[in-house]
């Protein structure tokens, strides 16, 4: 019952939930059946997956400069998984792709 | 339990090629790239712990750097081509 116990529990714990997330967002994105279905499943690998293995990594590491350098790829993963993913889903749309599974917009319907 | 999610990251890298592979469109393949490149940072940092190695954490941090701008610039480059010939079209038509 000692404080490191406590946190290789927590530790433990939040690194096999991103482990699940993970393995649950690989595992849509191969098998969602349209690209923005796809992107979705995939998007919760983008942030919380890492966010959970990293923090559950950062709890082991305690406070050393490998923290701040894992902090450092947290923030960075967080900042750029969604942009890549927006910058991906407009050139998508651009390009022409419409998904079949939402409902239409206004404005195509005045088409 | 560095091991388990190692197990799990690489079935998730796998998955993501499988995607690459058989994604019908370009834009799947980014999609499914993307991913990789992420499980590929988290899987570096996991290795580090295991090997008690942290230096590796510099590779993973670079590595996020040149897979977002990787990305980007594959995005660019078909997004420039798709509207490319899409003005090509409504001039032939």
């Amino acid at each position: 019952m000692t404080l490191a116990w406590l946190l290789d529990i927590a530790s433990w714990l939040l690194l096999s939930v991103g482990g699940i997330f993970v393995f649950i967002g690989g595992l849509g994105a191969l098998r969602m059946p349209d690209l923005y279905t796809r992107m979705h499943a995939a998007s919760v690998t983008d942030t919380i997956g890492p966010a959970l293995i990293i923090i559950g990594i950062i709890l082991q590491a305690g406070l050393t400069l490998a923290s701040v350098k894992l902090v450092a790829i947290l923030l960075f993963l967080l900042l750029t998984g969604p942009t890549a993913s927006n910058a991906l889903a407009s050139a998508s749309l651009l390009a022409g792709y419409r998904t079949e599974y939402a409902r239409p917009l206004p404005e195509d319907e005045s088409r | 339990m560095y091991y388990a999610v190692t197990i799990a990251l690489i079935i998730t890298m796998g998955l993501a090629l499988t995607r690459a592979i058989i994604g019908p469109s370009v834009y799947d393949r980014v999609l499914a790239m993307n991913m990789f490149g992420t499980k590929t940072v988290l899987l570096l940092a996991v290795i580090a712990f295991i090997m008690g190695r942290p230096d590796f954490l510099d590779l993973a941090l670079i590595y996020a750097l040149i897979n977002f701008i990787g990305v980007l610039a594959v995005l660019e480059f078909f997004q420039d081509r798709a509207s490319r010939l899409k003005k090509e079209d409504e001039v032939e038509s």
